[in-house]
This record gives C-alpha cells, structure tokens and sequence, in this order.
C-alpha cells in the first residue's frame, strides 16, 4: 500500500472561480477548466500563499489520500468528496497530524490519554501541517533565550524565541514544532527531531512578526533540550513541522476553557490566552486556568500569568513543595473548583484541555471522575461525547 | 478639516510607492485628501460610520500581507496606495511595440488615450459606492452588511490607485481630473458618472448582488486588461486590484446563490414544485425564480452594453499601442500583434442576425466581451445546480446578447431573450416576462428590512455555508453604533 498523503483541494461548491490563487501560486500548481479550479498535487508544495487571499474560503481544503485525486477526477466534481476511511483507520495512520510516521507516533501516543479518537474543536482554523519534514527542514534563528524559574532553582525551564525570517511558519496555538538536535547517532544517523508545543499565538510570539516561542525544560542528559536550552541569540536551528490537527483553540470566542496543566505543559496555554487576548480582550468569564508546579519560582510565566485579569481568566494554582504548606496537586484545586467544573461538564460549549507530565492524567482523570459523579453523572460518558465532539483534549508525554 | 492637513501621510496612507520622498505627489495627494474623506463621511449614513466593521485591509502586498482582518470604523479604513511588485525585465505585451522594455513613464505620443482609460475606470469607483450608499439600512444580515461595507471601502481603495496615477504621471491635468472624480457623482444631474449603468441606483440587495456578479464583473473583466498594459504602473496597480475585486465577485454569486437557495428551500417545505405558481411563492416571501431570472436578464444586458461597440478603433488602438491587452494576454498563444488575424463579430445585415469575421484588432472589445460571457455563465452553472439539488423543474439562463441592448449593433432594435427578433407588439406582450416591472420592484422592496442579531438572516436569503475569515455562524460582524 501507498503511503497515505495530504492533499490540497478546492471546494468547488464553495469556490466562485476568480482565479486569484491561481494568479499567487508562485509554481503554478494551480489550474482550471471551465468547471473548476483545481490544485496539481505533484507541484503544489504547500507553500500556503494561496489561503489569504481566497476570498471565499473555499481554498483551504484538505484530505489524506492513499491515491492522490487526479486533475480530471478534480475537474469532475460538483462538490468536495468525503474524507474517506482509510485503512487502519487511526490517527497515527492516516498521519493527519503529522504526516510523519515518527512525529504522527510521539503525538498518537501524547494524545492516548484522551481514550479514544480524537477531534479537533469544530471551529477551530485549519492546520497546516508537516510543512518542513527532515529533509526540508527550515532554518530559524534564535533572538531570544531567557530563563523562566528562578535562579537558585534546579529546575531550568527556558523561554526560546525563534525568527523564521522568509520562511512560512503557520502554526496554530496548541501545535508543535520538531527540533532537529546537530550531529549524529551512535550509527552515524542524524538525529530525529524531538517534539516542543509552541507557546505563542498565531501571529507571532510579538505580534505581526514571524516567530514563535518554545517553553524548554533541561532534562538531565536530555541530548535535544540540552541543546535548546544552551542555544545563543543568533544561532541556527533546524525545525520540523508544524505538527499536530488536534490539540488547537477553537475559534468561536464564545467557547469556554478549562486547561489544566503542569509545568511546561503550559506552553500551549500561552498560545491560547494570548491569542485571546489579541483576538477578544474584552472578553470576559471564558477561560479558567488550574496549574501545578512544585513552587511559584518553578512555575513558567508565573509573573505574566498574574498579571492576567481574574475576570479574564480564572486562575488556580497548585504548589505541591511549599515550605509549610500541605502538598497541593492539580486534582486537589480541580475538586476544589468542583461547582465551576460541573458546570462545564453539561456545558456545549466548554472544552477541556490537558497537558503535562503522563503522571498527571491518573489524578485529574479520577478528580474529573468524583465531580461528576457529584451531579449525577458518568464521566466515562462524558469523556467520549465530549472528545467526539472536538472537546476534549489530552496531551502528556 | 484643519488638522488633516498636518496628518503624516507616510504613515497614514500605506504605500508600497516610495511616497515620502516623492514631495511633488505627496503635496497633491494631501490636497486631494481632505476632499476624499468629504465625500466619503457625506455618504454613508453616520451610524454606519462609527460602526466597527470586520474589515480586511492590505497592509502588503504580498499574499500574506493583503488580507489582514480586523475591526474598523470605515472612515478610518486605511486607503493604501499598492502596487503589485514590480516584475523585472517586463516586457510589452501586445501591439506594435511588443517585446520592448515595459514602459515607466507615460509615453507622450499616448498621454491623452491613457489618461481617458484611467478616468473612466476611475469614474466607475466611486460611482458604484455612490449607488449603493444606502442598502445598510436594509441588510438581511451583519454578514451581508460587512460584506456591502467591504466592498464599498475597496472601492474607495481603487479610486485611490487611479488618482494616484494620475497625480503621479499626468501632472496638472491628472490633477483637476483627480478632482473631477470627486466632483462627478452618481445620478447627478449636472454632473453624472461617466458610464450610463453607474447613474442607477441600487435599490435593493437582490440588485447589488446583480450589481456585483454582472456589473462588477465588466470591472474586473477591464482591470484583467489593462493590467496586462504596456504602461508598467497601471499594470501593476491592476494586478492588485484585482485580487480585491475577487471578493466583489465573490459577494455577489453567493448573494444570488443563497437567495435562490432559500427560494427552492421554501418551496419545497411547503410543497410547492411549480415555480411558476408566483402568488403562493410570494405570499411566503420569498423571490420567485422567475423574478430572479429577470433580474439577471436586465443586468447582464445592462453590463454587456459597458463593452462599448463590437467594432471600434478606439479599442484597436489602445490594443496597437500596447496600452491595453486581451484578457490573460500572457496565456495567447499567437503574435499578440494580430495584424492579420480576424475575429467573428454579431452584425445585422437584411433583417438578419449574422456572424461576420472582421480584423481581430477592431474587434477587441468583442473578444473581451465574449470572455466575460464565458465568465459569467460559470456562476449561472453554479445556480442552477442549487436548483437542480433542490428537485425543481427551472433553468436560469443567460439571455441572448442582443436581448435589451442600447449600445451597438442590437440597439434600436427588439429581440426576445432567445435572441429573435420581434415586433413592437410582441416585445410589449413579452416584457412584463422578461424584465423586472415595477410591481416586481415593489415586491423586492417588501421584502428589504434589516436585520442585525449576529446569526439571524432575512427570510428571503439564506446563511452562508463559510463564514468571512472562517468566523463562526453567529459572529457579530458589525458592532452597530447606537443611533
């Protein structure tokens, strides 16, 4: 059997034929006939310069195909085809998260903890994905690399800022990126990239820039954060992705939030709150934030983080080693927050998110489960509806 | 006004044109200024004006820069002046000089042919805001009123490009046309636009969306033209707008394709087939089929008669001159000087319509027409396609082009829609069938009244199946100012 691959497609339902991506498409991978107007998937390279300026919307269109559909079987059409069933049938097979048969394994097995097939929220932007593979890598330059816990911590978690210059990088808040750590194997190989969330929104970790910010912790002996977390302004990295169809924010503002998360599973949280901020500041009573670090000097963005208005977002903390303090984990607040959490349970427009270490699923998935029980309800049941629904989310590694 | 004058324009007006250090067009860009903003707070109604609207702007030129999405209140829409980038080693394209470098500077010997093809285009502009200012007041839906709004502030941009030229390359007569375009108005009586289709005004929104496929579409079919000129600025700034002008088309197929939808939708539930049974249909407001199909038939006409005549030397030597190509130029495949070709034109010979080969250079406009025909059917494709979905027996059809003509070889004379001619009393019998009557207008009228909860729609039009920017169904596009 073929590989299964992404395929670019127009809507033709949607589609009112102006031509206008055909004119931007800089290698001609785009074409028509008096029906329809359609992409040539031997050439079109993903480059995304067709997608704003469609005025339609009906460019941005993608289906995983074992065989590719043919210009003629294109020109056919009277609408899009159904994404079909392909054989294996699971994420990581139809690699419509990653297209990347080792990167689309790591985010199969980040996202087991969600029970079941996951879905992107309905009204989340489409994601562009596996964009630079290892072959085609890009390259970003390093502007910035601060440290986010204090000094006299043993816990060294990084903020990293990379510029992509050029260079497409259209990342979505919740996807991740593939850093390909320089040199070899013990058998001479490159190294395969390791996987980092992306912590900034869409648009820029500064706004209207090309760059994007990575939330780094050193790992002892870990070869690939060693290397982020030592990496100087100016220097070159080579990057995969982006990655992920899954994890992403929905765009509806009106959807609510609840995110829990620890230590650098906070990464793509930033992306969310920030993108929300840009996008609806004035939008209060949506989002709720449960974060659980060993103290408030390991706690990534702990200073920023407060500094977000309470009626912007609802923020609980968990300090599992605070001198005198009894230990605090994320599961304790979340049963703490029992009242607010129900209410999301039965709520459709609410959507949980989870993202961490794998140890944190055991506690929250039983916390979540005594809160239900709480008011009447199976949380089993309402685990798998939310998670068909696109609402339900889990990332731990 | 005092303060505008102080306003810094580099900063103000984006320009991918160097317009900071280019003193002399900035001076006439500021004089031209104060008068454009004028115009465009006297026009549209003032709530409307302090209304925030989620407006795309072009902040650059490239593809991702011209779409930025963001809310505005219109007047303070930033009117840029862009051009496409500039393509190295450019080349003429057509005419006697093709294959010479592309020219930078307006050549003399064609200032005046030039200057008149970027007055009218120009003209049209304006005009089109002017016919439309107020339809707001009877949106079915925020989302058709952000799209109205749109429009309308793109077409304030691409005023904004040919004044540009003109200011840039004409010198003092670019000038006072530059102010002519602002002093002209839409169904003036002293001062009317310049093409006879932009003094109507736009009555309703089953008109503007016939506006924008048909009449639009005469724009963009010009802008495809002259962006393939010999004069490299005004190719450039075409190239552009057209981008732009793919949203104008945009608004109106799907105008038109959702009220057609919701037509065969509620004829359906209530178990109407006959669409032709115009009482029942109506009294459940919604337009009938019929009535669309004679909106289409006025306005096709109406925009087919913008092509000017089948056989003009104008057109022959704007195209010699290389100031002016066919659409998709760059994709003929011939000489792209056509002395010796020929074209099949319509003429009327003995009481005949007939088919006449005429040099190809005469007959430029014709080709540029019969282009924007095959244009335009796709769209007529599309429609009926919701129609044949929804199980119901009717066609919508271009009609015939010599059907309602006024300009060229069919004025003066009466055909049907099938394109047969007819006597005075056969076209007086028929009409009522073929073209809009006043009581169909009154009807249309009925129908028009604003709606603005985020989500909700008029009853005669159907929702979009995308939202603009991928924003969900009930997103409020328009945050209206309280009046």
């Amino acid at each position: 059997m073929n590989k299964p691959l992404k395929q670019h497609l127009i809507d033709p339902e949607i589609c009112i034929r102006c031509y206008t991506c055909e004119m931007t498409c800089p290698v001609e991978a785009i074409t028509h006939d008096d029906n329809n107007v359609v992409v040539d998937v031997d050439k079109c390279n993903f480059c995304m310069d067709c997608i704003p300026v469609c005025p339609t919307g009906s460019i941005d269109e993608w289906r995983v195909v074992v065989e590719p559909y043919s210009l003629e079987d294109q020109y056919s059409w009277s609408e899009l085809p159904e994404q079909e069933e392909i054989v294996g049938g699971d994420e990581a097979d139809t690699g419509m998260e990653a297209l990347d048969e080792a990167m689309a394994a790591l985010l199969a097995e980040a996202h087991a903890g969600a029970g079941g097939k996951v879905r992107a929220p309905a009204t989340a932007s489409k994601p562009t994905v596996n964009l630079y593979t290892i072959g085609k890598p890009a390259t970003a330059k390093v502007t910035g690399n601060f440290r986010l816990t204090a000094e006299g911590s043993d816990n060294d978690v990084r903020h990293i800022i990379l510029d992509f210059g050029g260079q497409p990088m259209p990342v979505l808040e919740g996807q991740s990126i593939g850093i390909i750590p320089p040199g070899t194997d013990a058998d001479g190989k490159p190294h395969l990239p390791r996987l980092y969330s992306v912590s900034s929104p869409r648009d820029g970790e500064r706004q209207n820039y090309n760059n994007l910010s990575l939330t780094v912790k050193r790992e002892e002996g870990g070869l690939c954060s060693t290397y982020v977390c030592d990496l100087k302004p100016g220097d070159e990295v080579q990057v995969t992705g982006p990655f992920g169809a899954t994890f992403l924010l929905p765009s509806d503002p009106d959807a609510e939030l609840l995110m829990i998360c620890t230590g650098t599973g906070s990464a793509p949280f930033r992306g969310f709150t920030m993108r929300r901020q840009r996008e609806t500041p004035a939008s209060n009573g949506k989002l709720n934030l449960v974060f659980g670090a060993r103290r408030p000097e390991e706690l990534p963005y702990f200073g920023p983080l407060k500094k977000v208005p309470e009626a912007f977002m609802h923020k609980v903390f968990a300090f599992s080693r605070l001198e005198g303090e009894p230990k605090h984990y994320v599961q304790d607040k979340l049963r703490e927050e029992a009242g607010r959490v129900s209410a999301m349970l039965t709520n459709p427009n609410a959507h949980i998110y989870i993202c961490g270490l794998k140890e944190m699923e055991t506690g929250v998935e039983a916390a979540l489960d005594d809160i239900a029980r709480g008011v009447g309800l199976e949380w089993k049941t309402v685990r798998d509806a939310m998670r068909e629904d696109g609402r339900y989310h889990v990332e731990t590694y | 006004m005092q303060d505008m004058m102080n306003v810094s324009y580099d900063t103000l007006i984006p320009n991918n044109v160097g317009l900071s250090s280019d003193k002399q067009v900035l001076k006439a860009l500021e004089k031209w200024h104060p008068g454009y903003i004028n115009w465009w707070n006297d026009l549209i109604p003032q709530n409307f004006q302090e209304s925030l609207v989620y407006l795309r702007t072009a902040v650059s030129v490239d593809p991702k820069g011209w779409a930025k999405f963001d809310y505005v209140k219109m007047p303070e829409y930033r009117w840029g002046i862009l051009l496409a980038p500039q393509v190295e080693g450019r080349t003429i394209p057509c005419g006697e000089h093709a294959g010479e470098p592309a020219w930078q500077e307006v050549p003399g010997e064609y200032r005046n042919l030039m200057k008149r093809l970027i007055v009218i285009q120009g003209d049209t502009e304006p005009a089109s805001v002017e016919q439309q200012r107020f339809l707001a007041i009877t949106a079915p839906s925020l989302y058709d009123m952000r799209n109205l709004f749109q429009v309308n502030v793109e077409e304030g941009r691409h005023l904004w490009a040919m004044v540009y030229l003109l200011q840039k390359y004409f010198g003092r007569d670019g000038r006072e046309e530059a102010d002519d375009l602002l002093r002209r108005s839409s169904g003036s009586e002293e001062a009317p636009r310049m093409l006879g289709a932009f003094n109507e005004e736009t009555p309703d929104w089953l008109s503007f969306f016939m506006f924008t496929y048909f009449t639009d579409r005469d724009g963009k079919m010009q802008l495809e033209s002259l962006a393939q000129s010999g004069f490299d600025p005004l190719s450039r700034t075409c190239r552009f707008m057209l981008t732009e002008e793919a949203h104008h088309m945009f608004v109106g197929e799907t105008g038109v394709g959702r009220t057609i939808e919701r037509t065969c939708q509620v004829m359906k539930e209530n178990g109407i087939d006959d669409p032709y049974d115009t009482d029942r249909i109506r009294a459940l407001g919604v337009i009938d089929l019929p009535l669309i199909q004679k909106k289409l038939n006025l306005h096709y006409t109406l925009s087919l008669d913008l092509f000017g005549q089948e056989v003009s030397t104008n057109a022959a030597n704007a195209f010699n001159a290389g100031i002016k190509g066919r659409y998709h130029e760059h994709r003929i495949d011939d000489d792209h000087k056509l002395t010796n070709d020929t074209y099949t034109v319509w003429d009327f010979e003995d009481g005949q319509l007939v088919r006449k080969e005429v040099p190809a250079l005469t007959a430029i406009n014709m080709r540029l027409r019969d282009d924007y025909t095959r244009d335009a059917a796709g769209g007529v494709g599309r429609w009926n396609k919701i129609i044949e979905k929804a199980g119901i027996d009717f066609e919508m059809k271009l009609p015939h082009e010599a059907f309602n003509r006024k300009i060229g070889v069919f004025a003066d004379k009466l055909f049907d829609p099938e394109g047969k001619l007819v006597s005075g009393a056969e076209y007086d019998a028929g009409q009522s069938q073929w073209l809009p009557t006043h009581a169909d207008g009154d009807y249309i009228q009925s129908l028009m009244v604003q709606v603005t909860e985020p989500g909700q729609f008029a009853g005669w039009i159907a929702p979009p199946k995308v939202g603009i920017d991928n924003k969900p169904g009930d997103f409020e596009y328009v945050k209206l100012a309280m009046a």
